[in-house]
């Protein structure tokens, strides 16, 4: 990855007292497609905001290309923005919602026209220049407001969310669409969804908020296989998240059955957190099974079979299969050593919050 | 179906309260009025009561009419918009409060608050009293245009404020956002898309404070004593003192021409609000 572009350094940021972001720093690599994931109210659209300068942080700097950009009004950042709901302007048509920024910068005529014509042809909706907004669908409201950004060649394009109003099918297309934009700009992106499958899908990059913290930072791979806390296993897909004991370096105990597993450093005999895909456990015949079971419930999901397998101990697994298991069929678990994520329990109350040990 | 058929009648019953008070007392009076207006005192056709527009007179309570509502209506738009502005700016909560609280006299009776202002502008009034306290010089603007005009946007101030709020309130913050975001100052976002698009609520704001003004008697009788004649003290005049009801009625219809016009301007600019929003 390229070097620096954006720091947020200590980042403090709070509404009527209640605090949105504590202490937040996070490097921005050029380039780079980076994620902002988080349920709602993690703090991830004031962090954007900040960035834009639509937001002022009480506390910490916010450093664009080496330059302390905390007091540059939004109107002087080399950024544009692709706001939630689109935002376009009612009272003009598309042709001069896109040219509004290039007009202001009193470009001349001909050039303007220019680059109307090259951002609509990018967003593939040549020719719309004189339709009004109205007239367009919400998907097609949405290229225009990221033609009316990209037309002012800034070095980052920040998204607010910019595919929530659109329905599912739509949705992928549009991603598809963004990823292709991005590679053909060659800028930075930063992206603020709640949607973990939109996040994967597109960054390269992925930052898990929680309550105005940082939870985890890392590229799509390491966020959805290794989650080094509760939190991000349960927010990012479907996951078993088991009390366990780390016998030793590569052995843990789950409900009395030993598991071979990958992760060292943990101690022995310490108790630590399980995280294990639904994907990954395999159903076997009983007697070969590590832990042994009963399946309790099954749903097809088209893909394949969501069941839940219920140990003696009462434990609920959730396990994923296109092999379906009948209800009340006996079965045994396997699961890879790999495929077993080992975590420390969260320590303090705050991480106790955070976490998920449901 | 028997049951379905009185079902329509009673509901049909139900607008005839409605249509009763519209003719009775909309389409009844209009309809005297235009035959009061056109006639003479023998009941002969004639348009002398609609032509004595043009009289010196006449002309002159017109044009001061005209003049005195036009300041106050610009003097109520110079300091509605900013206060909208600010209103759309607190917030839901403290704006609507705000919006209470300017909202509050009007409660008053329009007769009541106009005398007050009287009490304050008089020569020997609370004002030049306070005035005088401090050694200063008293103002003398009670029985002149000043005070009028006062009267005026006082009393329809919020009529202004309050469709010019209505605009601003609906306009997205983000659409704001964004403009900054593309490179507009504080002042070029202002008049590219704020103004812009509020210009439905300040034609309605313009027009529900210009009719008003154009045609009232009553701030002019109470602020500016019985020296100063508008175009509203002359119509009453004629109604009242007079038996001067033809002419009236044809100083009136000259006066609907330009309610007309106020109406077909909101009419105009409501629809494209529609397109707009």
């Amino acid at each position: 990855m390229g070097r620096t572009l954006i720091d947020l350094i200590h980042i403090e940021k709070s509404f009527d007292g209640e605090m949105v972001i504590d202490d937040l720093n996070l490097s921005i690599p050029e380039n780079a497609f980076l994620t902002l994931l988080g349920p709602s109210g993690c703090g991830k659209t004031t962090t954007l905001r900040i960035i834009g300068g639509f937001e002022r942080a009480d506390k910490g700097k916010v450093v664009f290309d080496g330059e302390d950009i905390s007091d540059v009004p939004p109107n002087k950042r080399n950024l544009n923005t692709v706001f939630q709901k689109y935002a376009l302007f009612p009272h003009m048509n598309i042709a001069e919602n896109i040219a509004f920024g290039l007009k202001i910068k009193n470009k001349s005529k001909a050039y303007i026209d220019d680059k109307v014509k090259y951002a609509l042809k990018l967003v593939n909706l040549d020719g719309y220049e004189n339709r009004d907004v109205d007239s367009l669908s919400g998907g097609q409201q949405q290229r225009i407001a990221i033609a009316r950004a990209i037309v002012n060649e800034p070095k980052v394009l920040l998204l607010d969310e910019p595919l929530g109003a659109l329905d599912l099918k739509l949705r992928q297309d549009m991603q598809y669409e963004l990823i292709r934009l991005k590679n053909e700009l060659g800028i930075t992106f930063i992206y603020v969804t709640h949607d973990q499958e939109e996040a994967l899908t597109m960054s390269d990059t992925i930052v898990v908020m929680n309550q105005g913290y940082i939870q985890q930072m890392g590229t799509p791979e390491q966020i959805y296989n290794e989650p080094n806390c509760a939190f991000v296993a349960d927010f990012i897909g479907e996951s078993n998240i088991i009390p366990a004991v780390m016998v030793k370096d590569e052995l843990v105990e789950i409900f009395g059955a030993r598991f071979a597993c990958v992760d060292r450093g943990f101690g022995n005999n310490k108790p630590v957190d399980a995280v294990i895909r639904p994907e990954d456990i395999d159903l076997v015949e009983p007697e070969k099974g590590t832990l042994v079971g009963r399946v309790t419930h099954v749903i097809f999901k088209g893909v394949h079979y969501e069941m839940e397998v219920t140990t003696p101990d009462g434990y609920e697994w959730l396990v994923h299969s296109t092999d379906l298991s009948p209800v009340g069929k006996e079965v045994g678990i396997t699961v890879d050593p790999f495929d077993i994520q080992i975590m420390n329990k969260p320590v303090s109350e705050d991480e106790e919050a955070i976490g998920v040990n449901e | 179906m028997n049951n379905f058929l009185s079902k329509i009648k009673s509901r049909k019953i139900l607008v005839f309260p409605y249509v009763f008070w519209i003719l009775g007392f909309t389409v009844v009076p209009l309809i005297l009025i235009v035959i009061y207006g056109l006639t003479d005192k023998n009941g002969v056709l004639t348009f002398e009561n609609i032509t004595s527009m043009g009289t010196y007179e006449h002309m002159k309570a017109l044009i001061l009419s005209l003049l005195l509502s036009l300041i106050s209506t610009l003097i109520c738009l110079l300091l509605a918009y900013p206060l909208a502005l600010i209103l759309k700016k607190r917030g839901a909560g403290a704006g609507r409060f705000i919006v209470f609280i300017f909202v509050l006299p009007m409660w008053m009776n329009f007769l009541l608050r106009t005398l007050a202002w009287q009490t304050l502008l008089e020569k020997n009034g609370i004002i030049n009293g306070i005035l005088s306290l401090f050694t200063l010089p008293g103002i003398a603007v009670i029985n002149t245009n000043y005070a009028i005009i006062l009267g005026m946007v006082y009393n329809f101030l919020p009529f202004m404020v309050l469709p010019i709020y209505n605009v601003l309130v609906k306009i997205d913050d983000n659409v704001v956002n964004a403009a900054r975001d593309l490179g507009a100052s504080r002042r070029q976002t202002f008049f590219h898309i704020l103004l812009p698009l509020s210009i439905p609520g300040i034609v309605s704001g313009i027009t529900m404070v210009f009719v008003p003004a154009l045609t009232t008697f009553v701030i002019s009788n109470i602020l500016g004593g019985a020296k100063i004649l508008l175009i509203g003290n002359v119509i009453e005049q004629e109604f009242t003192r007079g038996s001067g009801w033809h002419l009236g009625a044809g100083l009136s219809l000259v006066m609907m021409v330009f309610i007309f016009i106020s109406m077909a301007l909101i009419a105009k600019y409501d629809s494209q609000e529609g397109r707009t929003f």
